[in-house]
């Protein structure tokens, strides 16, 4: 099993959310992030003063799946997510030992 | 200064009702002042104004008023023989209302003031200390110059004849300069001109704005002192300078910052409703136009002036109430006509320089004077108390250090997490273990 990890912008979630229940994906697990990378923030400017943002707003989804997925997966979110301006985020994948569904005790690839 | 006229009620139920609308302004600005600051904070920004409100009524009734509208000494001050409101019944008249009403509208007026200075020292005062210096600068400015102005024998009122209907001097000019004082002595935030200040809340800075501009109607209007034509004429002056200060900010933002900001919109308001103070009762709206417009673009200008200069005037109390009280201080010289006044004139309506002249005679002396005095008793507050907290206890913010308590729980997650250590009133039976505070069982 994998852990895919995606970084993207917050408007895109219905994007990707839509994406993946096309591919049959079931569950996702969404948090707010905040973070910088070749975007490199923005300024806002209060009573004349300019102030640099560093960290800009983020979502992170994670959602665990079957390794023969994995790729298509992170194509399908990838592809979803994509404005092709700066700032549109990343997607990485990890292996995962277990996984388990608290309500029925259920481990691996059933725990999906 | 009671006198044995006939009481009006259409003049007293317009005076309680001022009295009672600028009491709003203090949470109001309370919330203006709390949503510029960052989150750590921000209680006590809103504790500082809250404090002064309970403060300055203490105050007031034990010998302010009497200190400020007592029977005149020299046109300096007033004396003591009201202290207490010592003799002060319901039938005691000033003007065409009750004293008693008289006293509560002008007690809001010092209490409001005092909490506008609050804004300079944004995230580092000592609670106790801001307390005790509240009461030695009411007694010591706020009182005497209140004196000087509101009070028909104080020496600006009778005899500079300096025109100020609802304080741009002992209000604004006082509250600018004393606070620029207390921002010299206690010195930069840290991390002042390097780390971003970002207010925390604008929508809170424009619910505070909004209460602000609400209750400047019973602030201005109500200082006529009556329900006629001069309460009107200040109350549309008052929404006209307000107006054009807003469109005078968001020019200067639009053309030197690009965007036209919500906080600035708010702040505009505010420099124009500074800005018409003295002059509601001697301009006509034309002339509150352009009091408005000026001191809203004036107060743009001068709020980056900290930067350069290198004090850190945190909310702008200077920038914006010192400049905006001094633009509408001063043009009353220029545009004060005799169909509102009733007999001075500016220079723009055939009245030479002579108005000028005392306009800001009147405005050099207060602001002076505020300058000097408050710098003294800050600078004596932080020798024998400490003005200022530990620079570790302003990296954590002042609300969880001073206050014990946090101004959000948004993520909804924290307050269900942990325990209950401790109670200071009976509920039913306590945690058992580490209560540090249970009063009965």
């Amino acid at each position: 099993m994998r852990l895919i990890t995606a970084v993207i912008k917050p408007f895109k979630l219905d994007d990707v959310k839509a994406a993946l229940e096309a591919f049959g994906v079931h569950g996702l697990t969404v948090s707010e992030a905040s973070g910088y990378g070749r975007q490199a923030g923005h300024t806002e400017v209060y009573r004349g003063a300019e102030y640099q943002v560093d960290l800009v707003p983020k979502l992170r989804l994670e959602v665990v799946c079957d390794d023969d997925d994995v790729d298509d997966l992170i194509d399908a979110i990838a592809s979803a997510a994509r404005t092709g301006k700066i700032g549109d985020g990343k997607v990485w994948s990890v292996p995962v030992e277990t996984v388990v569904r608290v309500r029925t005790g259920e481990r691996g690839i059933a725990a999906l | 200064m009671p006198s044995s006229a006939a009481i009006n009620a259409g003049d007293t139920a317009w005076v309680l009702i001022s009295a009672a609308l600028v009491m709003l302004m203090v949470p109001g600005l309370a919330l203006f002042y709390g949503g510029m600051v960052r989150v750590k904070s921000a209680l006590n920004m809103l504790m500082m104004s809250v404090t002064c409100l309970a403060v300055v009524t203490v105050v007031w009734v034990l010998y302010g008023y009497s200190l400020a509208f007592g029977p005149d000494a020299g046109g300096v001050i007033g004396t003591l023989r009201d202290v207490g409101f010592a003799g002060i019944g319901t039938d005691a008249v000033t003007g065409s209302v009750p004293t008693l009403a008289f006293a509560a509208f002008q007690l809001m007026f010092a209490a409001i003031t005092a909490a506008l200075l609050s804004g300079s020292i944004a995230d580092r005062a000592k609670f106790g200390s801001w307390i005790v210096f509240v009461i030695a600068w009411v007694t010591v400015v706020y009182f005497p110059v209140a004196h000087w102005v509101f009070d028909p024998s104080g020496w600006i009122a009778a005899h500079l004849h300096a025109l100020d209907l609802a304080g741009g001097t002992v209000v604004e000019i006082n509250s600018g300069a004393s606070g620029l004082a207390l921002a010299i002595v206690l010195g930069p935030r840290l991390g002042f001109k390097r780390d971003p200040m970002r207010p925390h809340s604008v929508p809170l800075v424009v619910l505070g704005g909004g209460l602000l501009w609400f209750g400047w109607f019973g602030f201005n209007a109500g200082s006529a002192l009556a329900s006629g034509g001069l309460a009107s004429v200040a109350f549309i002056n008052t929404q006209v300078a307000g107006a054009a200060g807003v469109l005078g900010w968001l020019g200067v933002e639009r053309r030197r910052d690009k965007h036209a900001t919500t906080l600035g919109a708010v702040s505009g308001a505010v420099a124009g409703l500074v800005g018409i103070t003295p002059a509601c009762g001697s301009v006509n709206p034309l002339g509150a136009l352009v009091i408005g417009l000026l001191a809203g673009v004036a107060a743009a200008y001068a709020v980056g002036l900290k930067f350069r200069l290198g004090y850190d005037d945190s909310l702008d109390v200077a920038g914006v109430h010192g400049v905006g009280g001094l633009v509408g201080t001063v043009l009353i010289g220029v545009l004060a006509t005799a169909a509102v006044t009733g007999h001075a004139r500016g220079l723009l309506y055939g009245g030479g320089f002579d108005q000028l002249g005392r306009q800001t005679l009147a405005a050099v002396v207060v602001g002076a004077y505020a300058f000097a005095m408050s710098w003294l008793i800050a600078k004596g507050v932080d020798r024998f108390l400490g003005f200022r907290v530990t620079r570790d206890d302003e990296l954590a913010g002042l609300d969880l250090i001073v206050h014990g308590e946090t101004a959000y729980d948004i993520a909804g997650h924290t307050a269900g997490v942990g325990r209950r250590i401790g109670q200071s009133v009976a509920a039913g039976h306590g945690v058992a273990s580490q209560s540090s505070a249970k009063i009965r069982p």
